[in-house]
């Protein structure tokens, strides 16, 4: 019999959903005020009574003091009652084959209650209030279910037993390549999703047949799985032909060479003191942290499964992210998570949505709770992390996920041996996530939700944190040899690496199911999430399975390294693959590519001629702009202190609201030390020139870890390019111009990168569109520094009265790409650029400074400049400040025009000399809003201030400011003769206030865009 | 001075146990994590600890309610050996989660058999996890883990963090007997004041009942707590110590030590 228990808010208790789902609505411009009531609801198939499922939900489901619940058999008349007249029922279930972790739970909860059930499933119920069918469809299909993992019935449920798979019949698959053409090797490669170019089915189609037969079904697929671009990265690790006006180059290979190659000279350069320890090796780069431990760090991405499926897409990705250090070495303990999102803006309307594409509220707010829910529920810090806007990401958002891990010196490095039992240990392998290496290495579509939807998988961070809880023990105690994450392409690319030196032998049968009716090649490449393989010398087998038993997990023997070179698959008694690993690893063609990059004219930039102008407004509106408001709905979202060792939070200031430049933690806690983590990236910049978005990255990245007390000798950063399609030349050109700026700034900072990440092909095809709507050019730098003592960090907010205030760093003409051209819809410009050798003398002198406790505040000038950080400096320390711009260090140069003006005004005022600048009229838009990499605003105590000025001495610097009691901030400008107003002679030299604002209302402006 | 054992619960899902466990030694005592299994197989193991902890977390992933599952399996298989550990006069302590679960279990409050549970913990008004600071007041004359404390600011760390009462006769009879010991204040101590009990959001962070951010048994030996005191036992850990705002330690730090020096 199946039983439906339904759950609702008992009299005067919230619908928090029905709030929920009735707002959404509001944002996909249905109804403002829909009625809906909703229900949460599980589904019991038992031969009970019903008096036994009533205990079930009273003593179990449905908490008694707020909910209360109706019982019935599916199908009775009381399920279908509508709460109030003119309300139509929908019900959402999870679909055949996704997992139901609540479901999972709820059946052995009911054991405890020793009573017997065969099976549970959950749903969710909703009633809704007047709607056009229409419109209903689109609320069905937009806000109350996701088309990619749940299905829904409209009214009473139409079955009377819940689904539990069909066994499974094993029939072997062979794909006749031999004979087909180069059209019909495209068609399969396509149809089959294997997403392989002409070249390499060829290659297959050629390889096979040498030896004489067809291939299996599961051979094909782990070779499109291990030379996907996911898996292999073939573009950057392939060969690149570059050109650009400076000349022409060849990249064997794009990350080894330009990238790589840093980090190896700077290793060398550092001899006995190098702090790396394996870079671009491993699932994640390690470096040195104290004489005990090693750090690492990875970042990943989960684009296109986050588009089709926002919630889902973000959860697996970080699950997917904090496997990376879980299988570094011989596994890490992950200690911080961090996050980048990239959308559209959530104001697009409707009607500019096309078909397929999920709107950009509905992704936020799906990839938020899907971080949330996973980073949380692991016990992980989420403690940095970024959100940028841009009408591109429409159709193709982009999803970020890292995560730091702590491990052992001792534990850093694995090698799996002949003879060691292959293990997978975690999760079950069900169906979900099929194709995923192979998906998200194509172009989406607006069928893509459709064609690909098994792609998404569905995570479920318990069973991650029970996987996490033994494997810690279990590598203390020696019981493996390797470890690595089963990530895209599942065992098949796990025990593929692994494996690649010695050769495999795996029964797939084996392998624990979640449900029937898996075939073995589901089985083989299933990206289903949760899962770790491991190489177990076969004497240490016993202990690990008791230690994974007495805790819950399973462990399973699924094969055995041998030294055979071969990876061979059996079904049962059946050989359903054997493939060279020398084939499988080394027989892809080496992909040769064009690159061209072509630089844009720098084209004038026509700024506001305006001399007393103010300029609050402009203040409010880059404090207003997406990117740069508070993330403050984000944040806190998160938790950012589990683990006990927050000594930076991402939020900081007299009211917890600032906007900190990177959080600080203490992975040991009994130590002092701690990890800094920041994160960079100007997707504004990118339009403009690759190469000096990519040095900016950088810049900021270093610099945000810098200005809370980071050691700039000890910042390792990480690489992420996400990128349009590399098929054409200008596209790849930009990436190639934006990795040699990568090269040389990471050089010339001693900065090493240590790890490293591209996902290319981030476009998205309207239906009927001929030209996909590529992304913009996407570098994240993320960056890990260290600090000896947690104690000597500083935040960001002014601290006192009388203080003054520095600025690190010269100002120069560099508006193009900034954030006041965008709100102002200004083109071209120059576009920011970085003197790395100066960078690097000003990281080390400013770190000094605040080592010696010299700075009471530091905030770092990014996104609107000058203007943008002393306004966020004074409201997050609730302090008035005063800015004086004729003392801001500038190489602002002068034009004709400006040299004239001045030479008039000079005239005009015989007796006063005239600030340089006085003449210039772009000069203070430039000095409140040019965003010039390498500077700071520093708050100094007038005591301190002659050791400040003292240890800066070797870079540009000045005072221009100081903290005051005000509860405004006010900015002075540039002096100039005021003119008389009868006469309109200049009489006295006068400097305008160009800012003058309340802080709460520019705190106000900041918070409310993102206030949801 | 005696050095009490705690026994830390683990269950699939705790996340706090490291942190707590290490506050617990920072206070004196030695700690020892254990997993629900053990404890299922052995519970004779709770017989050589003088206080049980249950750290905050998500509990078997918080599936069908915060710290239901694992609530459930005290109910059914351990409840016995609870009883008796309170009755020997021993300590028990839950954060966050596992306030849950002693809310749940009946551990913290006795259902009655005709009504059910007297009170619960559902999702926060705000309808979403948040991460925040909390000023609290203790009005904890009766508790043995706030002896002597009269406020605290600690981090609150929840979604399903809003205590709710069956009715306003259950309301009544915690207040009259002094076990709703902890209570949202507002953040600025300037504002409000007095004593209130409507402390409208953030400060009250998810709409609790009384602004009750904490409740004790008849005893005073079970405290269960929203707010997460293992998080602010360092004075880096406050939000604001750059600021020049935090103590010499964390204001969390002595419900560990008063735990600790009861036994003393």
């Amino acid at each position: 019999m199946l039983w439906e228990v339904d759950i609702y808010p008992a009299e005067g208790q919230p619908d928090l959903v029905a709030g929920q789902v009735a707002r959404e609505s509001a944002d996909l411009g249905l109804a403002g005020d829909l009625a809906v009531t909703s229900a949460r609801g599980y589904l019991i198939q038992a031969a009970l009574d019903r008096r036994q499922v009533e205990r079930i939900a009273r003593e179990l489901l449905a908490d008694r003091v707020v909910e209360k619940t109706v019982v019935a058999a599916v199908g009775d008349e009381a399920l279908s009652t509508p709460p109030e007249q003119d309300r139509r029922l929908v019900h959402v279930l999870p679909k055949p084959g996704v997992m139901d972790p609540v479901a999972q739970s709820a059946l052995t909860a009911i054991a405890d209650l020793e009573i017997e059930v065969e099976a549970v499933g959950t749903l969710k119920k909703y009633w809704i209030g007047r709607l056009s069918d229409e419109q209903f469809e689109l609320l069905a299909s937009k806000v109350l279910a996701n088309d990619a993992v749940e299905r829904v019935i409209v009214g009473p449920l139409d079955f009377d037993h819940l689904e539990v798979g069909s066994p499974y019949d094993f029939e072997l698959v062979t794909v006749p390549i031999g004979q087909l053409d180069d059209e019909a090797l495209q068609k399969l490669s396509f149809e089959g999703q294997l997403f392989l170019s002409l070249t390499e089915m060829q290659t297959i189609r050629d390889h096979f047949q040498s030896l004489g037969r067809d291939p299996t079904d599961v051979e094909l697929e782990t070779i499109a799985q291990t030379w996907s671009e996911h898996c292999s990265h073939k573009t950057l690790a392939g060969r690149i032909h570059y050109r650009d006006p400076d000349g022409e180059r060849t990249f064997q290979n794009m990350r080894r060479e330009p990238i790589f190659a840093t980090t190896v000279k700077i290793r060398e350069e550092a001899g006995e003191a190098d702090w790396c320890v394996s870079v671009f090796e491993d699932n994640a780069g390690i470096v040195r942290f104290d004489d005990e431990y090693n750090i690492v760090f990875k970042v990943e991405t989960h684009n296109h499964p986050s588009a089709l499926e926002p919630y889902g897409g973000a959860n697996t990705g970080i699950g997917g992210v904090i496997r990376d250090p879980m299988g570094t070495g011989m596994g890490a303990k992950p200690v911080a998570n961090t996050d980048v999102f990239c959308f559209a803006p959530p104001d697009t309307p409707l009607d500019q949505l096309p078909p397929g594409v999920l709107h950009p509220r509905r992704v936020m707010r799906g990839v938020v709770a899907g971080v949330r829910d996973y980073g949380n529920r692991m016990g992980i810090p989420t403690v940095n992390g970024a959100l940028y806007f841009d009408p591109r990401y429409l159709g193709n958002p982009l999803v970020y996920c890292g995560n730091i891990g702590l491990i052992p010196r001792d534990k850093s490095f694995k090698q799996a041996k002949p003879g060691d039992l292959i293990v997978g240990v975690g999760g079950r392998t069900g169906r979900d996530g099929i194709h995923g290496a192979t998906f998200s290495s194509a172009e989406l579509t607006s069928q893509s939700e459709t064609v690909s939807g098994g792609a998404v998988q569905i995570g479920n961070a318990i069973t991650e944190k029970m996987l996490l809880d033994v494997l810690l023990v279990a590598r203390d105690r020696g019981l493996y040899n390797a470890v690595t994450d089963c990530g895209a392409g599942g065992f098949s690319s796990a025990v593929g690496e692994m494996g690649e030196q010695i050769g495999a032998e795996v029964n797939l049968d084996r392998i624990t199911l979640k449900y029937e009716g898996i075939s073995y090649t589901e089985m083989w490449i299933s990206e289903a999430q949760e899962r770790m393989t491991l190489a177990v010398p076969p004497e240490r087998w016993d202990e690990l399975n008791e230690l994974c038993t007495s805790e819950g997990v399973e462990a399973t023997v699924i094969g055995r390294f041998v030294p055979t070179g071969r990876l061979v698959l059996k079904y049962n008694d059946h050989k359903v693959a054997d493939l060279t690993m020398d084939f499988l690893h080394g027989g892809r063609p080496p992909v040769v590519r064009d690159a061209v990059y072509t630089p844009a004219p720098i084209e004038p930039q026509p700024l506001p001629e305006k001399y007393t102008w103010d300029y609050t407004n402009e203040l409010m509106q880059v404090l207003g702009s997406l990117n740069v408001a508070s993330k403050q709905w984000v944040i806190r979202q998160y938790d950012h202190e589990v683990q006990g060792g927050s000594a930076i939070k991402p939020l900081v200031g007299a009211a917890n609201d600032g906007p900190g430049d990177a959080a600080v933690l203490r992975p040991v806690l009994q130590s002092r030390r701690g990890i800094v983590v920041a994160c960079g990236m100007n997707p504004c910049y990118g339009d403009l020139d690759t190469y000096h978005m990519a040095a900016s990255a950088i810049d900021e990245a270093v610099r945000n870890c810098v200005a809370v007390g980071a050691d700039p000798a000890r910042i390792a950063i990480l690489d992420n390019f996400c990128w349009g399609n590399t098929d054409r030349a200008e596209t790849l050109g930009s990436l190639v111009r934006a990795a040699l700026a990568c090269h040389n700034v990471a050089a010339a900072l001693g900065t090493p990168f240590i790890s490293g990440k591209d996902s290319l092909n981030n476009e998205f095809r309207p239906e009927g569109a001929d030209e996909p709507i590529s992304i913009p050019p996407s570098l994240l730098i993320s960056a890990m520094g260290q600090i000896d003592d947690v104690g000597r960090s500083v935040t960001m907010d002014l601290k006192e009265p009388g203080n003054y205030l520095y600025q690190i760093g010269t100002t120069k003409d560099e508006m193009g790409g900034s954030h006041f051209a965008l709100v102002q819809s200004l083109t071209g410009g120059q576009v920011p650029t970085v003197d790395a050798k100066l960078a690097k003398r000003t990281f080390a002198a400013l770190h000094k400074t605040i080592d010696a406790g010299l700075v009471r505040a530091c905030h770092d000038l990014s996104e609107g400049g000058l203007a943008v950080a002393a306004a966020e400096m004074a409201f997050a320390g609730n302090l008035g400040l005063r800015v004086f711009l004729a003392q801001v260090p500038h190489e602002i140069e002068l034009d004709d025009e400006s040299i004239a003006e001045a030479r008039h005004l000079a005239e005009s005022i015989a007796d006063e000399e005239l600030h340089p600048l006085a003449g210039c009229a772009r000069a203070t838009a430039v000095l409140l809003f040019s965003e010039s990499n390498t500077r700071f605003l520093c708050e100094v105590h007038p005591d301190n201030a002659d050791a400040f000025e003292a240890a800066l001495a070797d870079v540009p610097h000045a005072l221009v400011g100081e903290v005051a009691d005000t509860g405004r901030l006010e900015i002075i400008g540039i002096p100039r003769p005021i003119p008389d107003e009868e006469t309109d002679q200049p009489v006295e030299i006068g400097a305008p206030l160009v800012v003058e604002a309340e802080l709460a209302t520019l705190k106000e402006t900041w918070q409310k865009p993102l206030a949801w | 001075m005696a050095q009490p054992n705690v026994l830390i619960l683990r269950a699939p899902g705790t996340t706090c146990d490291a942190e707590t466990a290490f506050a617990f030694e920072q206070a004196g005592a030695k700690a020892e994590l254990v997993h629900i299994n053990r404890l299922l197989e052995h519970p004779d193991l709770f017989s050589r600890s003088q206080i049980l902890c249950i750290p905050g977390g998500f509990s078997y992933g918080d599936d069908v309610a915060a710290g239901r599952i694992l609530a459930n399996q005290i109910q059914h298989h351990l409840a016995e050996h609870l009883a008796q550990f309170k009755a020997a006069g021993k300590l028990i302590l839950g954060i966050c989660n596992g306030f849950q679960v002693l809310i749940r279990s009946g551990i913290l409050l006795e259902p009655d058999a005709q009504n059910g549970p007297p009170a619960t913990l559902t999702v926060n008004d705000s309808g979403k996890f948040e991460d925040r600071w909390v000023r609290l007041e203790v009005r904890g004359a009766k508790c043995v883990f706030l002896s002597g404390i009269d406020a605290m600011y600690l981090p609150v760390a929840h979604a399903e963090g809003k205590f709710v009462a069956r009715d306003a006769d259950v309301l009544d009879r915690l207040e009259s007997a002094g076990q709703l010991v902890l209570r949202y204040r507002p953040l600025s101590e300037d504002a409000g004041g007095g004593n209130s009990d409507a402390v409208p959001y953030p400060d009250n962070p998810n709409g609790s009942v009384a602004g009750t951010a904490g409740l004790c048994d008849a005893t005073g030996r079970v405290l269960g707590m929203m707010p997460h005191p293992e998080r602010h036992i360092d004075p880096t850990h406050h939000p604001r110590w750059t600021r020049g705002e935090a103590g010499e330690v964390g204001d969390g730090l002595k419900v560990f030590t008063n735990a600790v020096e009861y036994f003393a």
